[in-house]
Protein backbone atom coordinates (compact mmCIF):
# COMPACT_ATOMS: atom_id res chain seq x y z
CA UNK A 1 0.00 0.00 0.00
CA UNK A 2 2.87 2.06 -0.27
CA UNK A 3 1.42 3.89 -3.22
CA UNK A 4 -1.53 5.43 -1.44
CA UNK A 5 0.94 8.03 0.72
CA UNK A 6 3.45 8.36 -1.73
CA UNK A 7 0.86 9.60 -4.39
CA UNK A 8 -0.31 11.75 -2.04
CA UNK A 9 3.29 13.41 -1.38
CA UNK A 10 4.42 13.78 -5.03
CA UNK A 11 1.77 15.84 -5.60
CA UNK A 12 3.76 18.61 -4.50
CA UNK A 13 6.09 18.43 -7.65
CA UNK A 14 6.67 22.04 -8.22
CA UNK A 15 6.17 23.71 -5.62
CA UNK A 16 8.83 25.91 -3.18
CA UNK A 17 10.85 23.78 -1.03
CA UNK A 18 9.11 25.45 2.00
CA UNK A 19 6.06 24.52 0.96
CA UNK A 20 6.76 21.00 -0.06
CA UNK A 21 8.52 20.23 3.82
CA UNK A 22 5.12 21.56 5.25
CA UNK A 23 3.05 19.48 3.19
CA UNK A 24 4.79 16.30 3.54
CA UNK A 25 4.84 16.75 7.39
CA UNK A 26 1.28 17.35 7.05
CA UNK A 27 0.53 13.85 5.44
CA UNK A 28 2.63 12.71 7.78
CA UNK A 29 0.93 14.04 10.31
CA UNK A 30 -2.18 12.73 8.85
CA UNK A 31 -1.40 9.12 8.60
CA UNK A 32 -0.11 9.07 12.28
CA UNK A 33 -3.50 10.29 12.94
CA UNK A 34 -5.34 7.72 11.82
CA UNK A 35 -3.70 5.33 13.55
CA UNK A 36 -3.62 7.37 16.95
CA UNK A 37 -7.59 7.62 16.35
CA UNK A 38 -7.79 4.04 16.09
CA UNK A 39 -5.63 3.20 18.89
CA UNK A 40 -7.67 6.15 21.24
CA UNK A 41 -11.19 4.82 19.85
CA UNK A 42 -10.06 1.31 21.54
CA UNK A 43 -8.78 2.79 24.79
CA UNK A 44 -12.46 5.03 25.44
CA UNK A 45 -14.33 1.94 24.19
CA UNK A 46 -12.92 -0.56 26.62
CA UNK A 47 -13.28 1.48 29.30
CA UNK A 48 -16.45 3.32 28.79
CA UNK A 49 -17.93 -0.24 29.38
CA UNK A 50 -19.92 -0.76 26.22
CA UNK A 51 -18.01 -3.75 26.36
CA UNK A 52 -16.90 -6.27 29.13
CA UNK A 53 -12.99 -6.68 29.49
CA UNK A 54 -13.87 -10.28 28.15
CA UNK A 55 -15.18 -9.15 24.71
CA UNK A 56 -12.73 -5.82 24.40
CA UNK A 57 -9.85 -5.33 26.78
CA UNK A 58 -8.40 -1.98 27.19
CA UNK A 59 -5.52 -1.08 24.85
CA UNK A 60 -3.36 0.01 27.78
CA UNK A 61 -3.75 -3.56 29.54
CA UNK A 62 -2.40 -5.60 26.19
CA UNK A 63 -0.06 -3.07 26.17
CA UNK A 64 1.24 -4.24 29.70
CA UNK A 65 0.36 -8.12 28.85
CA UNK A 66 3.13 -7.42 25.79
CA UNK A 67 5.34 -5.74 27.71
CA UNK A 68 5.50 -8.38 30.69
CA UNK A 69 5.89 -11.27 28.12
CA UNK A 70 8.94 -9.34 26.87
CA UNK A 71 10.34 -9.05 30.04
CA UNK A 72 10.07 -12.74 31.25
CA UNK A 73 11.59 -13.89 27.94
CA UNK A 74 8.59 -15.40 26.17
CA UNK A 75 7.75 -12.74 24.11
CA UNK A 76 11.34 -13.43 22.75
CA UNK A 77 11.13 -17.39 22.84
CA UNK A 78 7.74 -17.21 21.04
CA UNK A 79 8.35 -14.68 18.36
CA UNK A 80 11.94 -16.35 17.11
CA UNK A 81 10.74 -19.63 16.79
CA UNK A 82 7.74 -18.18 14.61
CA UNK A 83 9.79 -16.20 12.60
CA UNK A 84 12.35 -19.19 12.14
CA UNK A 85 9.87 -21.10 10.84
CA UNK A 86 8.02 -19.16 8.81
CA UNK A 87 11.29 -17.74 7.29
CA UNK A 88 12.89 -21.32 7.13
CA UNK A 89 9.71 -21.96 5.24
CA UNK A 90 10.34 -18.91 2.86
CA UNK A 91 13.82 -20.20 2.12
CA UNK A 92 12.82 -23.41 1.00
CA UNK A 93 10.14 -21.88 -1.08
CA UNK A 94 12.35 -19.88 -2.89
CA UNK A 95 15.01 -21.57 -3.75
CA UNK A 96 12.63 -24.68 -4.83
CA UNK A 97 9.99 -22.68 -6.39
CA UNK A 98 12.14 -20.84 -8.42
CA UNK A 99 14.11 -24.03 -9.70
CA UNK A 100 10.54 -25.83 -10.49
CA UNK A 101 10.00 -22.66 -11.79
CA UNK A 102 12.82 -22.62 -14.10
CA UNK A 103 12.74 -26.21 -14.93
CA UNK A 104 9.65 -25.68 -15.88
CA UNK A 105 9.86 -22.87 -18.49
CA UNK A 106 13.24 -24.70 -20.10
CA UNK A 107 12.14 -28.66 -20.16
CA UNK A 108 9.40 -29.79 -21.67
CA UNK A 109 9.22 -32.68 -19.45
CA UNK A 110 9.49 -30.87 -16.38
CA UNK A 111 6.61 -28.79 -17.89
CA UNK A 112 4.31 -31.73 -18.34
CA UNK A 113 4.99 -32.75 -15.05
CA UNK A 114 4.86 -30.28 -12.75
CA UNK A 115 1.85 -27.71 -14.84
CA UNK A 116 -1.27 -30.21 -13.96
CA UNK A 117 0.16 -30.03 -10.65
CA UNK A 118 0.57 -26.71 -10.47
CA UNK A 119 -2.74 -25.51 -11.94
CA UNK A 120 -4.51 -27.70 -9.90
CA UNK A 121 -2.54 -27.43 -6.75
CA UNK A 122 -2.49 -22.97 -6.72
CA UNK A 123 -6.04 -22.65 -6.01
CA UNK A 124 -6.80 -25.63 -3.33
CA UNK A 125 -6.92 -24.90 -0.21
CA UNK A 126 -3.83 -26.59 1.07
CA UNK A 127 -3.76 -25.72 4.50
CA UNK A 128 -7.12 -28.68 4.66
CA UNK A 129 -3.86 -31.17 4.23
CA UNK A 130 -2.73 -29.98 7.84
CA UNK A 131 -4.06 -33.00 9.71
CA UNK A 132 -2.62 -35.52 6.87
CA UNK A 133 0.75 -33.38 7.49
CA UNK A 134 0.44 -34.11 11.14
CA UNK A 135 -0.31 -37.22 10.93
CA UNK A 136 3.02 -38.38 8.64
CA UNK A 137 5.60 -35.35 10.09
CA UNK A 138 4.04 -35.32 13.66
CA UNK A 139 3.54 -31.81 15.24
CA UNK A 140 7.17 -30.39 15.65
CA UNK A 141 8.92 -27.86 13.52
CA UNK A 142 8.98 -29.93 10.50
CA UNK A 143 5.58 -30.55 9.95
CA UNK A 144 4.71 -26.86 10.57
CA UNK A 145 7.55 -26.01 8.15
CA UNK A 146 6.36 -28.88 5.03
CA UNK A 147 3.11 -27.39 5.88
CA UNK A 148 4.11 -23.48 5.30
CA UNK A 149 6.31 -24.40 1.98
CA UNK A 150 2.76 -26.52 0.49
CA UNK A 151 1.02 -23.37 0.79
CA UNK A 152 3.46 -20.92 -0.12
CA UNK A 153 5.42 -22.68 -3.04
CA UNK A 154 3.03 -22.41 -5.39
CA UNK A 155 2.68 -18.38 -6.23
CA UNK A 156 6.92 -18.47 -6.93
CA UNK A 157 6.68 -21.16 -8.63
CA UNK A 158 3.78 -19.52 -11.35
CA UNK A 159 5.59 -16.15 -10.56
CA UNK A 160 8.66 -17.55 -12.14
CA UNK A 161 7.24 -19.38 -15.09
CA UNK A 162 5.05 -16.05 -15.76
CA UNK A 163 8.43 -13.98 -15.33
CA UNK A 164 10.77 -16.49 -17.50
CA UNK A 165 7.92 -16.51 -20.38
CA UNK A 166 7.61 -12.52 -20.33
CA UNK A 167 11.66 -11.49 -20.95
CA UNK A 168 11.93 -9.73 -23.90
CA UNK A 169 13.10 -11.93 -26.53
CA UNK A 170 14.94 -9.31 -28.09
CA UNK A 171 17.02 -8.92 -25.45
CA UNK A 172 18.49 -13.04 -25.11
CA UNK A 173 18.39 -12.77 -29.32
CA UNK A 174 20.67 -10.04 -28.93
CA UNK A 175 22.91 -11.79 -25.85
CA UNK A 176 23.14 -14.50 -28.11
CA UNK A 177 24.32 -12.67 -30.94
CA UNK A 178 27.24 -11.35 -28.79
CA UNK A 179 27.99 -15.15 -28.23
CA UNK A 180 26.28 -15.33 -24.29
CA UNK A 181 26.65 -18.95 -23.34
CA UNK A 182 23.98 -20.86 -22.19
CA UNK A 183 25.38 -20.26 -18.42
CA UNK A 184 25.74 -16.16 -18.75
CA UNK A 185 22.59 -15.93 -20.84
CA UNK A 186 20.72 -17.17 -17.92
CA UNK A 187 22.48 -15.27 -15.26
CA UNK A 188 22.99 -12.05 -16.99
CA UNK A 189 19.77 -11.52 -19.15
CA UNK A 190 16.83 -14.16 -17.89
CA UNK A 191 17.24 -13.96 -14.09
CA UNK A 192 17.59 -10.32 -14.29
CA UNK A 193 15.04 -9.23 -16.42
CA UNK A 194 12.53 -11.99 -14.95
CA UNK A 195 13.39 -10.63 -11.28
CA UNK A 196 10.67 -8.15 -10.51
CA UNK A 197 7.93 -10.86 -11.25
CA UNK A 198 10.09 -13.42 -9.04
CA UNK A 199 10.36 -10.83 -6.39
CA UNK A 200 6.38 -10.62 -7.04
CA UNK A 201 5.65 -14.22 -6.16
CA UNK A 202 8.24 -13.84 -3.41
CA UNK A 203 6.09 -11.45 -1.85
CA UNK A 204 3.20 -13.53 -1.91
CA UNK A 205 4.58 -16.74 -0.72
CA UNK A 206 6.33 -14.26 2.58
CA UNK A 207 3.04 -13.12 4.40
CA UNK A 208 1.53 -16.65 2.89
CA UNK A 209 4.42 -18.57 5.00
CA UNK A 210 3.44 -16.55 8.17
CA UNK A 211 0.02 -17.18 8.07
CA UNK A 212 0.34 -20.87 7.79
CA UNK A 213 2.89 -20.93 10.56
CA UNK A 214 0.32 -19.47 12.64
CA UNK A 215 -2.43 -21.33 11.83
CA UNK A 216 -0.38 -24.46 12.68
CA UNK A 217 1.03 -23.32 15.38
CA UNK A 218 -2.71 -22.82 16.79
CA UNK A 219 -3.59 -26.60 15.89
CA UNK A 220 -0.66 -27.99 16.87
CA UNK A 221 0.06 -25.84 20.30
CA UNK A 222 3.72 -25.87 22.18
CA UNK A 223 5.62 -22.58 21.77
CA UNK A 224 5.15 -19.86 19.17
CA UNK A 225 3.63 -16.86 18.93
CA UNK A 226 0.32 -18.94 17.38
CA UNK A 227 0.21 -21.29 20.37
CA UNK A 228 0.22 -19.06 23.19
CA UNK A 229 -2.61 -17.39 21.69
CA UNK A 230 -4.13 -20.54 21.50
CA UNK A 231 -2.69 -21.15 25.18
CA UNK A 232 -4.84 -17.40 26.00
CA UNK A 233 -7.54 -18.12 24.57
CA UNK A 234 -8.10 -21.80 26.42
CA UNK A 235 -7.58 -19.84 29.77
CA UNK A 236 -10.48 -17.50 28.56
CA UNK A 237 -7.81 -14.80 28.97
CA UNK A 238 -8.43 -12.56 26.09
CA UNK A 239 -5.74 -9.63 26.93
CA UNK A 240 -3.55 -12.60 26.15
CA UNK A 241 -5.30 -13.52 22.60
CA UNK A 242 -5.46 -9.70 21.83
CA UNK A 243 -1.56 -9.34 22.72
CA UNK A 244 -1.18 -12.32 20.43
CA UNK A 245 -3.26 -10.49 17.51
CA UNK A 246 -0.75 -7.19 18.17
CA UNK A 247 2.71 -8.86 18.14
CA UNK A 248 1.45 -11.24 15.25
CA UNK A 249 0.51 -8.11 13.22
CA UNK A 250 3.85 -6.44 14.05
CA UNK A 251 5.57 -9.30 12.72
CA UNK A 252 3.98 -9.44 9.92
CA UNK A 253 3.86 -6.02 9.08
CA UNK A 254 7.90 -5.85 9.46
CA UNK A 255 8.29 -8.75 7.27
CA UNK A 256 6.01 -6.86 4.53
CA UNK A 257 8.13 -3.91 4.96
CA UNK A 258 11.54 -5.86 4.61
CA UNK A 259 10.50 -7.55 1.90
CA UNK A 260 9.35 -4.44 0.21
CA UNK A 261 12.87 -2.45 0.98
CA UNK A 262 14.81 -5.67 -0.51
CA UNK A 263 12.68 -5.42 -3.40
CA UNK A 264 13.85 -1.56 -3.97
CA UNK A 265 17.35 -2.47 -2.94
CA UNK A 266 17.50 -5.19 -5.47
CA UNK A 267 15.46 -3.84 -8.53
CA UNK A 268 17.22 0.01 -7.89
CA UNK A 269 18.17 -0.60 -11.39
CA UNK A 270 14.69 -1.49 -12.98
CA UNK A 271 12.29 1.33 -13.83
CA UNK A 272 9.68 0.45 -11.53
CA UNK A 273 12.70 1.47 -8.50
CA UNK A 274 11.26 4.99 -9.50
CA UNK A 275 7.00 4.38 -9.03
CA UNK A 276 6.13 3.49 -6.03
CA UNK A 277 4.99 -0.42 -6.36
CA UNK A 278 1.96 -1.08 -4.50
CA UNK A 279 2.27 -3.25 -1.14
CA UNK B 1 2.50 -22.62 -20.98
CA UNK B 2 -0.72 -21.91 -19.11
CA UNK B 3 -0.06 -21.59 -15.28
CA UNK B 4 -2.98 -19.98 -14.25
CA UNK B 5 -5.28 -19.91 -17.32
CA UNK B 6 -6.81 -23.53 -18.34
CA UNK B 7 -7.40 -22.17 -22.17
CA UNK B 8 -8.02 -25.34 -24.44
CA UNK B 9 -6.40 -25.32 -27.44
CA UNK B 10 -8.64 -23.73 -30.42
CA UNK B 11 -10.37 -25.53 -33.56
CA UNK B 12 -9.39 -28.94 -32.75
CA UNK B 13 -12.00 -31.89 -32.84
CA UNK B 14 -13.35 -32.82 -30.09
CA UNK B 15 -11.23 -36.47 -30.16
CA UNK B 16 -7.89 -34.41 -30.44
CA UNK B 17 -9.39 -31.73 -27.29
CA UNK B 18 -10.23 -35.29 -24.93
CA UNK B 19 -6.90 -36.30 -26.28
CA UNK B 20 -4.71 -33.33 -25.40
CA UNK B 21 -6.54 -32.77 -22.23
CA UNK B 22 -5.77 -36.52 -20.90
CA UNK B 23 -2.12 -35.44 -21.96
CA UNK B 24 -2.34 -32.35 -19.72
CA UNK B 25 -3.82 -34.28 -17.21
CA UNK B 26 -1.63 -37.22 -16.62
CA UNK B 27 0.89 -36.72 -13.87
CA UNK B 28 -2.44 -36.31 -12.39
CA UNK B 29 -3.60 -40.07 -12.94
CA UNK B 30 0.02 -41.18 -12.39
CA UNK B 31 -0.05 -39.66 -9.31
CA UNK B 32 -3.13 -41.53 -8.34
CA UNK B 33 -1.89 -44.84 -9.54
CA UNK B 34 1.08 -44.37 -7.67
CA UNK B 35 -0.46 -43.79 -4.12
CA UNK B 36 -3.17 -46.72 -5.15
CA UNK B 37 0.08 -49.39 -5.12
CA UNK B 38 1.90 -47.63 -2.72
CA UNK B 39 -0.71 -48.27 -0.07
CA UNK B 40 -1.37 -51.62 -1.82
CA UNK B 41 1.98 -52.74 -1.28
CA UNK B 42 2.05 -51.60 1.94
CA UNK B 43 5.41 -49.61 1.14
CA UNK B 44 3.84 -46.70 4.18
CA UNK B 45 1.58 -48.21 7.24
CA UNK B 46 -2.40 -47.80 5.81
CA UNK B 47 -2.84 -45.68 8.68
CA UNK B 48 -0.82 -43.02 7.01
CA UNK B 49 -1.79 -43.46 3.43
CA UNK B 50 -5.24 -45.47 3.13
CA UNK B 51 -5.47 -46.62 -0.64
CA UNK B 52 -7.42 -44.37 -2.67
CA UNK B 53 -9.56 -46.93 -3.61
CA UNK B 54 -11.35 -47.23 0.18
CA UNK B 55 -10.72 -43.55 0.45
CA UNK B 56 -13.33 -43.16 -2.92
CA UNK B 57 -15.40 -45.63 -0.80
CA UNK B 58 -15.71 -44.18 1.82
CA UNK B 59 -16.69 -40.77 0.27
CA UNK B 60 -19.10 -42.49 -1.04
CA UNK B 61 -20.21 -43.64 2.24
CA UNK B 62 -19.92 -40.18 3.66
CA UNK B 63 -22.12 -38.66 0.80
CA UNK B 64 -24.74 -41.14 1.43
CA UNK B 65 -25.11 -41.08 4.60
CA UNK B 66 -25.52 -36.88 4.43
CA UNK B 67 -22.76 -36.29 6.78
CA UNK B 68 -21.05 -34.93 3.74
CA UNK B 69 -23.94 -32.36 2.65
CA UNK B 70 -24.60 -31.65 6.64
CA UNK B 71 -21.04 -30.02 6.87
CA UNK B 72 -20.13 -29.16 3.36
CA UNK B 73 -23.67 -27.47 3.22
CA UNK B 74 -22.56 -25.50 6.76
CA UNK B 75 -19.03 -24.10 5.67
CA UNK B 76 -19.91 -23.17 1.86
CA UNK B 77 -22.80 -21.06 3.45
CA UNK B 78 -20.21 -19.69 6.19
CA UNK B 79 -17.51 -18.59 3.10
CA UNK B 80 -20.29 -17.37 1.00
CA UNK B 81 -21.91 -15.01 3.37
CA UNK B 82 -18.22 -14.16 4.50
CA UNK B 83 -16.93 -13.66 0.88
CA UNK B 84 -20.37 -11.82 -0.37
CA UNK B 85 -20.15 -9.41 2.91
CA UNK B 86 -16.06 -8.64 1.47
CA UNK B 87 -16.83 -7.71 -1.72
CA UNK B 88 -19.88 -5.62 -1.31
CA UNK B 89 -17.34 -3.46 1.42
CA UNK B 90 -14.67 -4.07 -0.14
CA UNK B 91 -15.13 -2.84 -3.31
CA UNK B 92 -16.99 -0.05 -2.15
CA UNK B 93 -14.37 0.76 0.02
CA UNK B 94 -11.59 0.72 -2.51
CA UNK B 95 -13.27 3.01 -5.13
CA UNK B 96 -13.83 5.51 -2.84
CA UNK B 97 -10.69 5.62 -1.31
CA UNK B 98 -8.86 5.99 -4.78
CA UNK B 99 -12.34 8.65 -5.33
CA UNK B 100 -11.68 11.07 -2.06
CA UNK B 101 -8.71 11.49 -1.32
CA UNK B 102 -9.40 12.65 2.24
CA UNK B 103 -10.98 9.18 3.15
CA UNK B 104 -8.03 7.74 1.41
CA UNK B 105 -5.58 9.98 4.00
CA UNK B 106 -7.47 8.47 6.78
CA UNK B 107 -8.06 4.70 5.40
CA UNK B 108 -4.52 4.07 4.16
CA UNK B 109 -2.46 3.90 7.01
CA UNK B 110 -5.03 1.98 8.86
CA UNK B 111 -5.55 -0.21 5.98
CA UNK B 112 -1.45 -0.67 5.79
CA UNK B 113 -1.24 -2.05 8.89
CA UNK B 114 -4.02 -4.33 8.56
CA UNK B 115 -3.43 -6.05 5.35
CA UNK B 116 0.38 -7.63 6.15
CA UNK B 117 -1.65 -9.09 9.42
CA UNK B 118 -1.99 -12.58 9.51
CA UNK B 119 -5.82 -12.76 9.55
CA UNK B 120 -5.10 -16.65 10.66
CA UNK B 121 -4.57 -14.45 14.51
CA UNK B 122 -8.01 -13.16 14.48
CA UNK B 123 -9.42 -16.82 14.68
CA UNK B 124 -9.73 -16.68 18.99
CA UNK B 125 -11.16 -13.35 18.54
CA UNK B 126 -14.23 -13.87 16.47
CA UNK B 127 -14.73 -16.67 18.97
CA UNK B 128 -14.57 -14.26 21.95
CA UNK B 129 -16.66 -12.07 20.25
CA UNK B 130 -19.24 -14.12 17.97
CA UNK B 131 -19.01 -18.07 19.62
CA UNK B 132 -18.20 -21.27 18.09
CA UNK B 133 -21.28 -20.76 15.52
CA UNK B 134 -21.43 -19.37 12.33
CA UNK B 135 -21.18 -15.91 12.76
CA UNK B 136 -18.04 -16.42 14.37
CA UNK B 137 -16.16 -17.69 10.99
CA UNK B 138 -18.61 -15.47 8.66
CA UNK B 139 -16.42 -12.65 10.32
CA UNK B 140 -13.39 -13.87 10.26
CA UNK B 141 -13.88 -14.39 6.29
CA UNK B 142 -15.04 -10.83 5.72
CA UNK B 143 -12.22 -9.61 7.32
CA UNK B 144 -9.80 -11.67 5.75
CA UNK B 145 -11.03 -11.77 1.99
CA UNK B 146 -12.23 -7.57 2.55
CA UNK B 147 -8.66 -5.77 2.38
CA UNK B 148 -7.43 -8.14 -1.24
CA UNK B 149 -10.96 -6.96 -2.79
CA UNK B 150 -10.18 -3.15 -1.50
CA UNK B 151 -6.60 -2.87 -2.47
CA UNK B 152 -7.57 -4.68 -5.97
CA UNK B 153 -10.28 -1.99 -6.04
CA UNK B 154 -8.24 0.82 -5.09
CA UNK B 155 -5.94 0.05 -7.55
CA UNK B 156 -8.06 -0.59 -10.29
CA UNK B 157 -9.88 2.65 -10.10
CA UNK B 158 -7.08 5.00 -9.50
CA UNK B 159 -5.63 2.85 -12.65
CA UNK B 160 -8.64 4.34 -14.48
CA UNK B 161 -7.47 6.68 -17.44
CA UNK B 162 -7.50 10.07 -17.14
CA UNK B 163 -8.82 11.13 -20.31
CA UNK B 164 -11.68 8.88 -20.22
CA UNK B 165 -12.81 10.31 -17.03
CA UNK B 166 -11.84 14.11 -18.86
CA UNK B 167 -13.74 12.93 -21.90
CA UNK B 168 -16.64 12.06 -19.89
CA UNK B 169 -16.90 15.37 -17.48
CA UNK B 170 -16.58 17.37 -21.29
CA UNK B 171 -19.75 15.59 -22.30
CA UNK B 172 -21.76 16.89 -19.22
CA UNK B 173 -21.17 13.76 -16.78
CA UNK B 174 -21.75 14.87 -13.08
CA UNK B 175 -19.29 13.08 -10.29
CA UNK B 176 -21.29 10.24 -9.36
CA UNK B 177 -22.49 9.55 -13.08
CA UNK B 178 -18.36 9.47 -14.24
CA UNK B 179 -17.82 7.14 -10.93
CA UNK B 180 -20.53 4.90 -11.67
CA UNK B 181 -19.73 4.93 -15.66
CA UNK B 182 -15.92 5.57 -15.94
CA UNK B 183 -14.50 4.74 -12.58
CA UNK B 184 -16.25 1.69 -11.70
CA UNK B 185 -16.04 -0.14 -15.14
CA UNK B 186 -12.04 0.44 -15.51
CA UNK B 187 -12.10 -0.46 -11.77
CA UNK B 188 -13.20 -3.57 -12.70
CA UNK B 189 -10.75 -5.95 -13.97
CA UNK B 190 -8.60 -5.39 -10.64
CA UNK B 191 -11.11 -5.63 -8.39
CA UNK B 192 -11.98 -9.07 -9.99
CA UNK B 193 -8.36 -10.34 -9.54
CA UNK B 194 -8.92 -8.91 -5.72
CA UNK B 195 -11.79 -11.32 -5.68
CA UNK B 196 -10.20 -14.34 -7.07
CA UNK B 197 -7.18 -13.95 -4.48
CA UNK B 198 -10.68 -13.47 -1.74
CA UNK B 199 -12.23 -16.33 -3.14
CA UNK B 200 -9.07 -18.45 -2.01
CA UNK B 201 -8.12 -16.62 1.42
CA UNK B 202 -11.88 -17.77 2.12
CA UNK B 203 -11.61 -21.29 2.16
CA UNK B 204 -8.30 -20.91 3.97
CA UNK B 205 -9.70 -19.20 6.36
CA UNK B 206 -12.90 -21.63 6.62
CA UNK B 207 -10.63 -24.32 6.91
CA UNK B 208 -8.52 -22.99 9.47
CA UNK B 209 -11.26 -22.06 11.87
CA UNK B 210 -13.76 -24.94 11.30
CA UNK B 211 -10.34 -27.15 12.47
CA UNK B 212 -9.77 -25.06 15.77
CA UNK B 213 -12.80 -24.51 17.07
CA UNK B 214 -15.88 -25.53 15.14
CA UNK B 215 -19.26 -27.62 15.90
CA UNK B 216 -19.84 -28.43 12.08
CA UNK B 217 -18.33 -28.14 8.25
CA UNK B 218 -15.79 -29.26 6.62
CA UNK B 219 -13.15 -28.37 8.63
CA UNK B 220 -14.79 -29.83 12.11
CA UNK B 221 -15.31 -33.18 10.00
CA UNK B 222 -11.90 -33.78 8.85
CA UNK B 223 -10.39 -33.17 12.58
CA UNK B 224 -12.74 -35.44 13.77
CA UNK B 225 -12.39 -37.95 11.12
CA UNK B 226 -8.73 -37.94 11.88
CA UNK B 227 -9.15 -37.95 15.80
CA UNK B 228 -11.17 -41.05 15.61
CA UNK B 229 -8.42 -42.70 13.19
CA UNK B 230 -10.99 -42.91 10.81
CA UNK B 231 -8.32 -42.17 8.10
CA UNK B 232 -9.80 -42.99 5.07
CA UNK B 233 -13.01 -40.81 5.99
CA UNK B 234 -10.48 -38.01 6.62
CA UNK B 235 -8.57 -38.17 3.49
CA UNK B 236 -12.09 -38.13 1.53
CA UNK B 237 -13.19 -35.02 3.26
CA UNK B 238 -9.86 -33.21 2.52
CA UNK B 239 -9.76 -34.22 -1.08
CA UNK B 240 -13.12 -33.11 -1.37
CA UNK B 241 -12.46 -29.41 0.52
CA UNK B 242 -9.17 -29.26 -2.11
CA UNK B 243 -11.06 -29.89 -4.78
CA UNK B 244 -13.82 -27.36 -4.18
CA UNK B 245 -11.59 -24.76 -3.60
CA UNK B 246 -9.89 -25.63 -7.19
CA UNK B 247 -13.46 -25.68 -8.86
CA UNK B 248 -14.36 -22.97 -7.63
CA UNK B 249 -11.48 -20.97 -8.27
CA UNK B 250 -11.89 -22.60 -12.18
CA UNK B 251 -15.66 -21.07 -11.73
CA UNK B 252 -15.00 -18.00 -11.09
CA UNK B 253 -12.63 -17.62 -14.34
CA UNK B 254 -14.90 -18.75 -16.67
CA UNK B 255 -17.09 -16.10 -15.25
CA UNK B 256 -14.77 -13.43 -15.10
CA UNK B 257 -14.01 -13.85 -18.62
CA UNK B 258 -17.50 -13.64 -19.93
CA UNK B 259 -17.59 -10.21 -17.53
CA UNK B 260 -15.09 -8.71 -18.97
CA UNK B 261 -15.37 -9.74 -22.43
CA UNK B 262 -16.32 -6.27 -23.47
CA UNK B 263 -12.51 -5.36 -23.26
CA UNK B 264 -11.13 -7.42 -26.05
Amino acid sequence: MAGIDQAAIDNGGREPAALRIARSIGWGFARIFSVLALAIAWEVLARSGTFTPFQLPALSAVIEHIWSDGVSGDLWINTTLTLYRALTAFAICAVLGVAIGMAMSRNMLANWFFDPIVSVGFPMPKIAFLPVVILWLGVYDISKITMACVDAIFPVIAATVIAIDGVEKELIWSARNMGAGKRELLTQIVLPAALPQIMTGLQVALPLSLIVVVVAEMLMGGYGLGGAMMVASRFANSTGVFAGIVEIAVVGYALVKAMSLIRRRLLIWHPEAHDPSTV
Amino acid sequence: MSVLSATPAAQRTRGEQAMVLFLRYLPLVLLAIAWELVALLHLVSSDALPPLSSVIASWFGLLTDGTLLDNGGASLYRAAAGLGLAIVFGGVLGIVMAWWKPVNVLLAPIVEIFYPLPKSALIPVTVIWLGFGDGSKILLIFLGCMLPVTIGAYNGARGSEQALIWSARSTGAGRLRVLWDVVVPSAMPELLNGVRTALALSFILLVSAELIVAHKGFGYLIGVTGANGNYDAMYAVVLTVAFLGFAADRVYLVITKRALAWRE
